[in-house]
Protein backbone atom coordinates (compact mmCIF):
# COMPACT_ATOMS: atom_id res chain seq x y z
CA UNK A 1 0.00 0.00 0.00
CA UNK A 2 1.40 3.37 -0.99
CA UNK A 3 -0.05 6.67 0.16
CA UNK A 4 -0.02 9.08 -2.76
CA UNK A 5 -0.27 12.14 -0.58
CA UNK A 6 2.25 12.79 2.13
CA UNK A 7 1.89 16.03 4.08
CA UNK A 8 4.24 15.65 7.04
CA UNK A 9 4.54 19.44 7.42
CA UNK A 10 0.79 19.62 8.17
CA UNK A 11 1.26 18.06 11.61
CA UNK A 12 4.38 20.03 12.40
CA UNK A 13 3.02 23.51 11.73
CA UNK A 14 1.49 24.21 15.15
CA UNK A 15 1.82 27.97 15.56
CA UNK A 16 3.73 29.55 18.42
CA UNK A 17 2.72 32.99 19.60
CA UNK A 18 4.46 36.01 21.07
CA UNK A 19 3.83 36.78 24.75
CA UNK A 20 1.77 39.98 24.54
CA UNK A 21 1.32 41.75 27.87
CA UNK A 22 -2.08 42.06 29.53
CA UNK A 23 -1.17 44.12 32.61
CA UNK A 24 -3.14 47.34 32.94
CA UNK A 25 -5.09 46.72 29.73
CA UNK A 26 -8.76 46.72 28.85
CA UNK A 27 -10.14 44.10 26.48
CA UNK A 28 -13.37 42.79 25.00
CA UNK A 29 -15.09 39.52 24.26
CA UNK A 30 -13.94 38.28 20.84
CA UNK A 31 -16.82 37.74 18.42
CA UNK A 32 -16.02 36.25 14.98
CA UNK A 33 -18.12 38.88 13.18
CA UNK A 34 -15.62 41.51 14.40
CA UNK A 35 -12.54 39.70 13.08
CA UNK A 36 -11.95 41.82 9.96
CA UNK A 37 -12.54 45.11 11.81
CA UNK A 38 -10.11 44.06 14.54
CA UNK A 39 -7.42 42.97 12.08
CA UNK A 40 -7.84 46.23 10.12
CA UNK A 41 -6.83 48.36 13.10
CA UNK A 42 -3.53 50.10 12.51
CA UNK A 43 -2.31 49.56 16.05
CA UNK A 44 -3.30 46.37 17.87
CA UNK A 45 -4.38 47.22 21.39
CA UNK A 46 -5.90 45.48 24.39
CA UNK A 47 -6.73 41.83 24.80
CA UNK A 48 -9.52 39.49 23.77
CA UNK A 49 -11.42 36.90 25.73
CA UNK A 50 -12.93 33.79 24.21
CA UNK A 51 -15.32 31.22 25.59
CA UNK A 52 -13.17 28.11 25.61
CA UNK A 53 -16.00 25.81 24.51
CA UNK A 54 -16.44 27.66 21.21
CA UNK A 55 -12.92 26.62 20.23
CA UNK A 56 -13.12 22.98 21.18
CA UNK A 57 -14.00 21.81 17.69
CA UNK A 58 -11.31 19.82 15.90
CA UNK A 59 -10.53 22.47 13.29
CA UNK A 60 -12.00 24.91 10.80
CA UNK A 61 -12.58 28.68 10.72
CA UNK A 62 -12.85 29.21 14.52
CA UNK A 63 -9.22 28.17 14.96
CA UNK A 64 -8.08 30.25 11.97
CA UNK A 65 -9.77 33.31 13.50
CA UNK A 66 -8.29 32.70 16.94
CA UNK A 67 -4.80 32.21 15.51
CA UNK A 68 -5.11 35.55 13.71
CA UNK A 69 -6.26 37.30 16.89
CA UNK A 70 -3.64 35.63 19.07
CA UNK A 71 -0.75 36.67 16.81
CA UNK A 72 -1.19 40.37 17.72
CA UNK A 73 -2.90 40.22 21.12
CA UNK A 74 -2.97 38.58 24.50
CA UNK A 75 -5.91 36.20 24.85
CA UNK A 76 -7.94 35.31 27.91
CA UNK A 77 -9.46 31.83 27.94
CA UNK A 78 -12.79 31.84 29.76
CA UNK A 79 -14.39 28.47 30.46
CA UNK A 80 -18.16 28.51 30.84
CA UNK A 81 -19.12 24.90 31.49
CA UNK A 82 -16.63 22.90 33.51
CA UNK A 83 -19.25 22.68 36.27
CA UNK A 84 -16.72 23.35 39.02
CA UNK A 85 -19.54 24.02 41.49
CA UNK A 86 -21.38 20.75 40.78
CA UNK A 87 -21.29 17.68 43.03
CA UNK A 88 -20.32 15.29 40.23
CA UNK A 89 -16.72 14.56 39.23
CA UNK A 90 -15.43 16.87 36.49
CA UNK A 91 -15.72 15.64 32.92
CA UNK A 92 -12.11 14.60 32.31
CA UNK A 93 -12.49 14.63 28.54
CA UNK A 94 -13.68 18.23 28.75
CA UNK A 95 -10.83 19.14 31.07
CA UNK A 96 -8.37 17.59 28.63
CA UNK A 97 -9.82 19.76 25.84
CA UNK A 98 -9.35 22.85 28.03
CA UNK A 99 -5.75 21.90 28.80
CA UNK A 100 -5.08 21.37 25.12
CA UNK A 101 -6.43 24.88 24.30
CA UNK A 102 -4.16 26.34 27.00
CA UNK A 103 -1.15 24.63 25.41
CA UNK A 104 -2.13 25.61 21.90
CA UNK A 105 -2.95 29.30 22.40
CA UNK A 106 -0.81 30.19 25.44
CA UNK A 107 -3.44 32.50 26.98
CA UNK A 108 -2.43 35.27 29.38
CA UNK A 109 -5.42 34.49 31.62
CA UNK A 110 -7.51 31.36 32.25
CA UNK A 111 -10.78 31.58 34.17
CA UNK A 112 -13.93 29.66 35.12
CA UNK A 113 -17.07 30.25 37.18
CA UNK A 114 -18.15 29.46 40.69
CA UNK A 115 -21.21 27.69 39.31
CA UNK A 116 -22.34 24.41 37.76
CA UNK A 117 -24.06 23.56 34.50
CA UNK A 118 -24.14 19.77 34.19
CA UNK A 119 -25.99 17.29 36.37
CA UNK A 120 -25.98 13.54 35.73
CA UNK A 121 -25.80 13.54 31.94
CA UNK A 122 -27.66 16.76 31.15
CA UNK A 123 -25.87 19.96 30.20
CA UNK A 124 -28.12 22.92 31.12
CA UNK A 125 -26.10 25.67 29.39
CA UNK A 126 -26.51 28.09 32.28
CA UNK A 127 -24.39 29.08 35.27
CA UNK A 128 -26.39 27.51 38.10
CA UNK A 129 -25.92 28.47 41.77
CA UNK A 130 -24.70 26.36 44.67
CA UNK A 131 -25.16 26.55 48.43
CA UNK A 132 -22.14 27.77 50.35
CA UNK A 133 -21.34 25.10 52.95
CA UNK A 134 -18.30 23.22 54.22
CA UNK A 135 -19.32 20.31 51.96
CA UNK A 136 -19.52 22.40 48.78
CA UNK A 137 -16.33 24.22 49.72
CA UNK A 138 -14.52 20.89 49.84
CA UNK A 139 -15.84 19.78 46.46
CA UNK A 140 -15.14 23.11 44.74
CA UNK A 141 -11.58 23.03 46.09
CA UNK A 142 -11.10 19.45 44.86
CA UNK A 143 -12.33 20.47 41.42
CA UNK A 144 -10.08 23.52 41.24
CA UNK A 145 -7.07 21.45 42.33
CA UNK A 146 -7.88 19.07 39.49
CA UNK A 147 -8.23 21.89 36.93
CA UNK A 148 -5.01 23.59 38.00
CA UNK A 149 -3.20 20.26 37.84
CA UNK A 150 -4.51 19.71 34.29
CA UNK A 151 -3.66 23.17 32.95
CA UNK A 152 -0.42 23.55 34.90
CA UNK A 153 -1.19 27.05 36.16
CA UNK A 154 -3.52 28.91 38.54
CA UNK A 155 -7.13 29.40 37.54
CA UNK A 156 -9.02 32.64 38.06
CA UNK A 157 -12.38 31.83 39.70
CA UNK A 158 -15.27 34.20 38.89
CA UNK A 159 -17.91 35.34 41.37
CA UNK A 160 -21.37 34.60 39.94
CA UNK A 161 -24.56 36.56 39.36
CA UNK A 162 -27.28 34.73 41.28
CA UNK A 163 -31.03 35.08 41.72
CA UNK A 164 -31.78 32.72 44.64
CA UNK A 165 -30.27 31.85 48.01
CA UNK A 166 -30.08 28.38 49.57
CA UNK A 167 -31.55 27.64 53.00
CA UNK A 168 -28.60 25.34 53.70
CA UNK A 169 -25.87 27.97 53.06
CA UNK A 170 -23.72 28.56 56.15
CA UNK A 171 -21.29 31.15 54.80
CA UNK A 172 -21.31 34.31 52.74
CA UNK A 173 -20.16 34.18 49.13
CA UNK A 174 -17.12 36.37 49.84
CA UNK A 175 -16.13 34.09 52.73
CA UNK A 176 -16.53 31.05 50.50
CA UNK A 177 -14.48 32.56 47.66
CA UNK A 178 -11.75 33.69 50.04
CA UNK A 179 -11.53 30.14 51.47
CA UNK A 180 -11.38 28.58 47.98
CA UNK A 181 -8.51 30.85 46.95
CA UNK A 182 -6.63 30.23 50.19
CA UNK A 183 -6.95 26.45 49.97
CA UNK A 184 -6.28 26.03 46.25
CA UNK A 185 -3.92 28.90 45.47
CA UNK A 186 -6.26 30.01 42.68
CA UNK A 187 -6.62 33.63 41.64
CA UNK A 188 -9.93 35.43 41.26
CA UNK A 189 -11.86 37.04 38.46
CA UNK A 190 -13.95 39.86 39.93
CA UNK A 191 -17.06 40.46 37.84
CA UNK A 192 -18.16 43.90 39.01
CA UNK A 193 -21.48 43.63 37.18
CA UNK A 194 -22.15 40.33 38.97
CA UNK A 195 -21.42 42.03 42.29
CA UNK A 196 -23.94 44.75 41.47
CA UNK A 197 -26.55 42.30 40.13
CA UNK A 198 -26.38 39.91 43.11
CA UNK A 199 -26.22 42.70 45.70
CA UNK A 200 -29.31 44.35 44.20
CA UNK A 201 -31.10 41.01 44.04
CA UNK A 202 -30.51 40.42 47.76
CA UNK A 203 -30.99 44.01 48.91
CA UNK A 204 -27.42 44.39 50.18
CA UNK A 205 -24.71 46.92 49.42
CA UNK A 206 -22.25 46.11 46.62
CA UNK A 207 -19.66 48.15 48.51
CA UNK A 208 -20.00 45.84 51.51
CA UNK A 209 -19.48 42.87 49.20
CA UNK A 210 -16.36 44.47 47.74
CA UNK A 211 -15.07 45.36 51.20
CA UNK A 212 -15.14 41.64 52.03
CA UNK A 213 -13.70 40.48 48.70
CA UNK A 214 -9.96 39.64 48.63
CA UNK A 215 -9.06 42.22 46.00
CA UNK A 216 -5.36 41.35 46.25
CA UNK A 217 -6.05 38.02 44.54
CA UNK A 218 -7.92 39.50 41.56
CA UNK A 219 -6.17 38.83 38.26
CA UNK A 220 -8.96 40.04 35.98
CA UNK A 221 -12.09 42.18 36.13
CA UNK A 222 -15.28 41.70 34.11
CA UNK A 223 -17.75 44.43 33.23
CA UNK A 224 -21.02 43.79 31.40
CA UNK A 225 -24.57 45.02 30.94
CA UNK A 226 -27.60 43.78 32.85
CA UNK A 227 -31.36 44.05 32.42
CA UNK A 228 -33.94 44.83 35.08
CA UNK A 229 -36.95 42.61 35.75
CA UNK A 230 -38.94 42.25 38.96
CA UNK A 231 -39.17 39.63 41.69
CA UNK A 232 -42.30 38.08 43.25
CA UNK A 233 -42.69 41.14 45.47
CA UNK A 234 -42.49 43.53 42.50
CA UNK A 235 -39.04 44.79 43.45
CA UNK A 236 -36.10 45.00 41.03
CA UNK A 237 -34.49 41.71 40.03
CA UNK A 238 -31.43 42.23 37.86
CA UNK A 239 -30.48 39.70 35.19
CA UNK A 240 -26.88 39.30 34.05
CA UNK A 241 -27.73 39.57 30.34
CA UNK A 242 -24.46 40.72 28.63
CA UNK A 243 -26.60 42.31 25.92
CA UNK A 244 -26.09 46.05 26.42
CA UNK A 245 -23.60 48.67 27.64
CA UNK A 246 -22.21 48.61 31.16
CA UNK A 247 -24.57 50.43 33.57
CA UNK A 248 -23.48 53.75 35.10
CA UNK A 249 -23.62 52.31 38.64
CA UNK A 250 -21.30 49.48 37.58
CA UNK A 251 -18.80 51.94 36.07
CA UNK A 252 -18.75 53.79 39.42
CA UNK A 253 -18.13 50.56 41.32
CA UNK A 254 -15.36 49.70 38.86
CA UNK A 255 -13.68 53.05 39.55
CA UNK A 256 -13.77 52.31 43.27
CA UNK A 257 -12.22 48.87 42.68
CA UNK A 258 -9.45 50.28 40.48
CA UNK A 259 -8.68 53.01 43.04
CA UNK A 260 -8.19 50.36 45.69
CA UNK A 261 -6.73 47.44 43.74
CA UNK A 262 -4.82 49.09 40.90
CA UNK A 263 -4.73 48.51 37.16
CA UNK A 264 -6.13 45.01 36.85
CA UNK A 265 -6.78 43.71 33.29
CA UNK A 266 -10.43 44.52 32.59
CA UNK A 267 -12.77 42.92 30.11
CA UNK A 268 -16.01 44.20 28.57
CA UNK A 269 -18.28 41.18 28.10
CA UNK A 270 -20.95 41.39 25.42
CA UNK A 271 -22.48 38.06 24.35
CA UNK A 272 -25.95 38.78 23.03
CA UNK A 273 -27.40 41.57 20.81
CA UNK A 274 -23.78 42.09 19.82
CA UNK A 275 -23.09 45.57 18.45
CA UNK A 276 -20.80 46.63 15.63
CA UNK A 277 -17.11 46.59 16.57
CA UNK A 278 -16.71 50.38 17.13
CA UNK A 279 -19.40 50.32 19.85
CA UNK A 280 -17.64 47.51 21.71
CA UNK A 281 -14.24 49.11 21.16
CA UNK A 282 -15.58 52.35 22.68
CA UNK A 283 -16.67 50.49 25.84
CA UNK A 284 -13.18 49.04 26.16
CA UNK A 285 -11.68 52.50 25.59
CA UNK A 286 -13.81 53.85 28.45
CA UNK A 287 -12.48 51.10 30.73
CA UNK A 288 -8.94 51.78 29.53
CA UNK A 289 -9.28 55.45 30.40
CA UNK A 290 -10.26 54.59 33.97
CA UNK A 291 -7.33 52.16 34.25
CA UNK A 292 -4.87 54.71 32.83
CA UNK A 293 -6.18 57.45 35.09
CA UNK A 294 -5.80 55.23 38.16
CA UNK A 295 -2.24 54.47 37.13
CA UNK A 296 -1.29 58.15 36.82
CA UNK A 297 -3.17 59.06 40.02
CA UNK A 298 -1.19 56.42 41.88
CA UNK A 299 2.09 57.58 40.42
CA UNK A 300 1.29 61.14 41.46
CA UNK A 301 0.47 60.09 45.00
CA UNK A 302 3.75 58.14 45.21
CA UNK A 303 5.69 61.15 43.89
CA UNK A 304 4.08 63.52 46.44
CA UNK B 1 -40.19 15.19 52.71
CA UNK B 2 -38.71 15.90 49.31
CA UNK B 3 -41.10 15.77 46.37
CA UNK B 4 -38.22 14.95 44.03
CA UNK B 5 -37.59 11.20 43.72
CA UNK B 6 -34.10 11.68 42.29
CA UNK B 7 -33.05 13.24 45.62
CA UNK B 8 -33.21 9.71 47.06
CA UNK B 9 -30.32 8.60 44.89
CA UNK B 10 -27.09 8.19 46.84
CA UNK B 11 -25.06 11.41 46.93
CA UNK B 12 -22.25 12.63 49.14
CA UNK B 13 -23.31 14.66 52.17
CA UNK B 14 -24.27 18.19 51.15
CA UNK B 15 -24.38 17.29 47.44
CA UNK B 16 -28.13 16.81 46.96
CA UNK B 17 -28.63 20.41 45.83
CA UNK B 18 -27.85 19.79 42.17
CA UNK B 19 -30.44 17.03 41.80
CA UNK B 20 -33.08 19.03 43.67
CA UNK B 21 -32.31 22.28 41.83
CA UNK B 22 -32.11 20.80 38.33
CA UNK B 23 -35.17 18.52 38.51
CA UNK B 24 -37.59 21.36 37.71
CA UNK B 25 -35.43 23.33 35.26
CA UNK B 26 -36.96 21.81 32.14
CA UNK B 27 -40.36 21.20 33.78
CA UNK B 28 -42.39 24.42 33.86
CA UNK B 29 -45.27 22.74 35.72
CA UNK B 30 -43.20 21.62 38.69
CA UNK B 31 -43.02 23.69 41.85
CA UNK B 32 -40.04 25.85 42.73
CA UNK B 33 -37.53 23.59 44.54
CA UNK B 34 -37.92 23.95 48.31
CA UNK B 35 -34.19 24.36 48.89
CA UNK B 36 -34.04 27.90 47.42
CA UNK B 37 -35.42 31.19 48.70
CA UNK B 38 -35.33 34.92 48.15
CA UNK B 39 -33.60 37.15 50.71
CA UNK B 40 -35.29 37.96 54.05
CA UNK B 41 -38.14 35.54 53.49
CA UNK B 42 -38.95 36.77 49.97
CA UNK B 43 -40.44 34.24 47.54
CA UNK B 44 -38.25 32.38 45.04
CA UNK B 45 -40.71 31.55 42.24
CA UNK B 46 -39.85 34.34 39.80
CA UNK B 47 -36.22 34.13 40.87
CA UNK B 48 -36.02 30.41 40.09
CA UNK B 49 -37.82 31.05 36.80
CA UNK B 50 -34.85 33.17 35.69
CA UNK B 51 -32.82 29.93 35.57
CA UNK B 52 -35.62 28.02 33.84
CA UNK B 53 -35.85 30.75 31.25
CA UNK B 54 -32.07 30.99 30.75
CA UNK B 55 -31.81 27.23 30.20
CA UNK B 56 -34.69 26.88 27.75
CA UNK B 57 -34.10 30.09 25.81
CA UNK B 58 -30.36 29.52 25.47
CA UNK B 59 -30.90 25.98 24.21
CA UNK B 60 -33.58 27.12 21.75
CA UNK B 61 -31.11 29.77 20.56
CA UNK B 62 -28.45 27.08 20.20
CA UNK B 63 -30.74 25.05 17.94
CA UNK B 64 -31.69 28.18 15.97
CA UNK B 65 -27.98 28.84 15.40
CA UNK B 66 -27.50 25.33 13.99
CA UNK B 67 -30.71 25.35 11.92
CA UNK B 68 -31.24 28.88 10.51
CA UNK B 69 -32.83 27.66 7.25
CA UNK B 70 -35.32 25.47 9.14
CA UNK B 71 -36.24 28.49 11.29
CA UNK B 72 -36.66 30.68 8.23
CA UNK B 73 -38.96 28.11 6.61
CA UNK B 74 -41.13 27.48 9.67
CA UNK B 75 -41.09 31.01 11.05
CA UNK B 76 -39.71 31.91 14.46
CA UNK B 77 -42.77 31.01 16.60
CA UNK B 78 -43.19 27.57 15.02
CA UNK B 79 -39.47 26.87 15.29
CA UNK B 80 -39.21 27.88 18.94
CA UNK B 81 -42.21 25.74 19.90
CA UNK B 82 -40.76 22.75 18.02
CA UNK B 83 -37.31 23.31 19.55
CA UNK B 84 -38.80 23.53 23.05
CA UNK B 85 -40.40 20.09 22.63
CA UNK B 86 -37.14 18.65 21.39
CA UNK B 87 -35.09 20.14 24.23
CA UNK B 88 -37.39 18.63 26.87
CA UNK B 89 -37.23 15.25 25.13
CA UNK B 90 -33.51 15.31 24.26
CA UNK B 91 -31.55 17.86 26.30
CA UNK B 92 -27.85 18.24 25.48
CA UNK B 93 -25.45 15.78 27.07
CA UNK B 94 -22.28 17.62 26.02
CA UNK B 95 -21.14 21.14 26.87
CA UNK B 96 -20.07 21.55 23.24
CA UNK B 97 -23.27 23.15 21.96
CA UNK B 98 -22.13 23.16 18.33
CA UNK B 99 -22.57 19.38 18.56
CA UNK B 100 -26.12 19.68 19.95
CA UNK B 101 -29.15 18.83 17.85
CA UNK B 102 -27.87 15.71 16.10
CA UNK B 103 -31.29 14.14 16.78
CA UNK B 104 -33.27 17.21 15.76
CA UNK B 105 -33.78 16.16 12.10
CA UNK B 106 -35.27 12.82 13.22
CA UNK B 107 -37.44 14.72 15.71
CA UNK B 108 -38.69 17.03 12.93
CA UNK B 109 -39.56 13.98 10.85
CA UNK B 110 -42.04 12.77 13.46
CA UNK B 111 -43.13 16.19 14.81
CA UNK B 112 -46.88 16.32 14.37
CA UNK B 113 -47.07 19.92 13.15
CA UNK B 114 -44.26 19.48 10.59
CA UNK B 115 -45.96 16.65 8.70
CA UNK B 116 -47.00 19.05 5.95
CA UNK B 117 -43.32 19.78 5.23
CA UNK B 118 -41.87 16.31 4.54
CA UNK B 119 -38.65 17.88 3.15
CA UNK B 120 -37.94 19.83 6.34
CA UNK B 121 -36.03 17.01 8.10
CA UNK B 122 -33.62 16.56 5.18
CA UNK B 123 -33.06 20.32 5.01
CA UNK B 124 -32.14 20.08 8.69
CA UNK B 125 -29.79 17.16 7.96
CA UNK B 126 -27.90 19.33 5.47
CA UNK B 127 -27.66 22.15 8.03
CA UNK B 128 -26.36 19.73 10.66
CA UNK B 129 -23.79 18.35 8.17
CA UNK B 130 -22.79 21.93 7.30
CA UNK B 131 -21.88 22.68 10.92
CA UNK B 132 -20.12 19.34 11.39
CA UNK B 133 -18.01 20.14 8.32
CA UNK B 134 -17.32 23.65 9.65
CA UNK B 135 -15.81 22.28 12.89
CA UNK B 136 -14.16 19.18 11.40
CA UNK B 137 -10.41 18.62 11.68
CA UNK B 138 -8.17 20.50 9.26
CA UNK B 139 -6.49 18.47 6.54
CA UNK B 140 -5.26 19.20 3.03
CA UNK B 141 -7.55 17.94 0.28
CA UNK B 142 -6.36 15.53 -2.39
CA UNK B 143 -5.63 17.33 -5.65
CA UNK B 144 -5.48 16.07 -9.23
CA UNK B 145 -1.67 16.35 -9.17
CA UNK B 146 -1.57 13.75 -6.37
CA UNK B 147 -2.97 11.20 -8.84
CA UNK B 148 -0.64 12.04 -11.74
CA UNK B 149 1.75 9.21 -10.90
CA UNK B 150 -0.94 6.50 -11.02
CA UNK B 151 -0.66 4.38 -14.20
CA UNK B 152 -3.98 4.42 -16.11
CA UNK B 153 -4.35 0.63 -15.83
CA UNK B 154 -4.24 0.89 -12.03
CA UNK B 155 -6.87 3.65 -11.65
CA UNK B 156 -9.60 1.14 -10.82
CA UNK B 157 -7.60 0.01 -7.76
CA UNK B 158 -7.43 3.48 -6.21
CA UNK B 159 -8.84 3.70 -2.68
CA UNK B 160 -9.69 7.16 -1.34
CA UNK B 161 -9.67 8.29 2.28
CA UNK B 162 -12.41 10.85 3.02
CA UNK B 163 -11.48 14.34 4.18
CA UNK B 164 -12.62 14.83 7.84
CA UNK B 165 -15.20 17.44 6.79
CA UNK B 166 -16.90 15.41 4.04
CA UNK B 167 -20.61 14.54 4.48
CA UNK B 168 -23.21 13.12 2.12
CA UNK B 169 -26.95 13.72 2.57
CA UNK B 170 -29.45 12.00 0.28
CA UNK B 171 -33.03 13.21 0.07
CA UNK B 172 -36.23 12.13 -1.65
CA UNK B 173 -37.02 15.85 -1.83
CA UNK B 174 -35.35 18.99 -3.20
CA UNK B 175 -33.55 19.49 0.11
CA UNK B 176 -30.40 20.97 -1.43
CA UNK B 177 -32.29 23.66 -3.33
CA UNK B 178 -34.45 24.39 -0.28
CA UNK B 179 -31.38 24.59 1.96
CA UNK B 180 -29.51 26.92 -0.42
CA UNK B 181 -32.48 29.23 -0.99
CA UNK B 182 -33.09 29.61 2.75
CA UNK B 183 -29.50 30.31 3.75
CA UNK B 184 -29.33 33.40 1.51
CA UNK B 185 -30.85 36.76 2.36
CA UNK B 186 -32.70 36.95 -0.99
CA UNK B 187 -36.43 36.16 -1.11
CA UNK B 188 -37.19 32.48 -1.75
CA UNK B 189 -38.90 31.69 -5.05
CA UNK B 190 -41.19 28.74 -5.68
CA UNK B 191 -39.37 25.41 -5.41
CA UNK B 192 -40.63 22.06 -6.68
CA UNK B 193 -39.93 20.09 -3.50
CA UNK B 194 -40.78 16.72 -5.07
CA UNK B 195 -37.47 16.49 -6.99
CA UNK B 196 -35.05 14.08 -5.23
CA UNK B 197 -31.65 15.66 -4.53
CA UNK B 198 -28.34 14.53 -3.02
CA UNK B 199 -25.94 16.88 -1.24
CA UNK B 200 -22.18 16.66 -0.93
CA UNK B 201 -20.83 18.82 1.91
CA UNK B 202 -17.09 19.57 1.96
CA UNK B 203 -14.67 22.04 3.50
CA UNK B 204 -11.40 21.78 1.58
CA UNK B 205 -9.98 24.88 3.32
CA UNK B 206 -12.00 27.53 5.13
CA UNK B 207 -15.40 27.61 3.53
CA UNK B 208 -18.01 24.90 3.76
CA UNK B 209 -19.43 24.12 0.30
CA UNK B 210 -22.73 22.31 -0.31
CA UNK B 211 -23.06 20.80 -3.81
CA UNK B 212 -26.02 19.20 -5.47
CA UNK B 213 -24.86 15.92 -7.01
CA UNK B 214 -25.67 14.63 -10.50
CA UNK B 215 -27.55 11.29 -10.75
CA UNK B 216 -25.40 8.33 -9.67
CA UNK B 217 -22.77 10.47 -7.97
CA UNK B 218 -24.13 9.83 -4.48
CA UNK B 219 -23.83 6.07 -4.99
CA UNK B 220 -20.34 6.58 -6.42
CA UNK B 221 -19.15 8.83 -3.59
CA UNK B 222 -20.71 6.82 -0.79
CA UNK B 223 -18.93 3.69 -2.09
CA UNK B 224 -15.66 5.64 -2.23
CA UNK B 225 -16.20 7.08 1.26
CA UNK B 226 -16.66 3.50 2.45
CA UNK B 227 -13.15 2.94 1.07
CA UNK B 228 -14.20 0.69 -1.80
CA UNK B 229 -11.82 0.90 -4.80
CA UNK B 230 -12.65 3.26 -7.64
CA UNK B 231 -13.57 0.47 -10.06
CA UNK B 232 -16.12 -1.02 -7.66
CA UNK B 233 -17.56 2.40 -6.82
CA UNK B 234 -18.03 3.22 -10.51
CA UNK B 235 -19.76 -0.13 -11.08
CA UNK B 236 -22.11 0.48 -8.13
CA UNK B 237 -23.01 3.93 -9.49
CA UNK B 238 -23.60 2.59 -13.00
CA UNK B 239 -25.82 -0.12 -11.62
CA UNK B 240 -27.92 2.51 -9.83
CA UNK B 241 -27.94 4.93 -12.78
CA UNK B 242 -27.00 3.76 -16.25
CA UNK B 243 -26.38 7.40 -17.27
CA UNK B 244 -23.73 7.90 -14.54
CA UNK B 245 -20.59 9.58 -15.94
CA UNK B 246 -17.43 8.22 -14.25
CA UNK B 247 -15.25 11.09 -15.49
CA UNK B 248 -17.63 13.68 -14.08
CA UNK B 249 -17.89 11.73 -10.85
CA UNK B 250 -14.13 11.72 -10.46
CA UNK B 251 -13.95 15.43 -11.33
CA UNK B 252 -16.52 16.21 -8.59
CA UNK B 253 -14.54 14.13 -6.13
CA UNK B 254 -11.35 16.11 -6.78
CA UNK B 255 -12.86 19.59 -7.25
CA UNK B 256 -14.93 19.35 -4.08
CA UNK B 257 -11.98 18.36 -1.91
CA UNK B 258 -13.96 15.40 -0.58
CA UNK B 259 -10.83 13.27 -0.10
CA UNK B 260 -7.76 13.71 2.04
CA UNK B 261 -5.63 11.07 0.37
CA UNK B 262 -5.59 8.06 -1.91
CA UNK B 263 -3.60 4.87 -2.21
CA UNK B 264 -3.48 1.85 -4.47
CA UNK B 265 -5.49 -1.02 -3.03
CA UNK B 266 -4.27 -4.54 -2.23
CA UNK B 267 -5.55 -6.57 -5.19
CA UNK B 268 -2.82 -5.67 -7.63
Amino acid sequence: MRDLTAHPEWEACQPRFPAHPVAGLAGTSFKPQHLQAILARLKPRGFFEIHAENYMGAGGPPHRALEAIRRDHAVSLHGVCLSIGGPKPLDTAHLARLASLVRRYEPALVSEHLAWSTHETVYFNDLLPLPYTEATLALVCDHIDQVQEAIGRPLLLENPSTYVLFHESTMRETEFIRAVARRTGSGLLLDVNNVFVSATNYGVSPLDYLANFPLGLVGEIHLAGHVEQSDDEGEPLLIDSHDRPVAAAVWRLFERVVERAGRIPTLIEWDSEIPEWPRLEAEAAAAQEILDHAGSARRRSHAA
Amino acid sequence: MRPDPSANAPAPAGAAYAAAFSAALLEPDRKTPALVTGPAGKAAAKRYNVYRNNVTVSLINALAAVYPAVQRITGVEFFRAMARFHIRETPPISPLLFEYGQDFPAFIERYEYAQGMPWLADTARIERAWLDAYHAADAPALGAADLASVPPERLADLVFMPHPATRLVRSRYAAVTIFAANRKPAPVEDIDASQAEDALITRPEFDVVVRRLAPGQAEFLSALMAERPLGEAAAAALEARSDFDVGMGLATLIESGACASAHLGENS
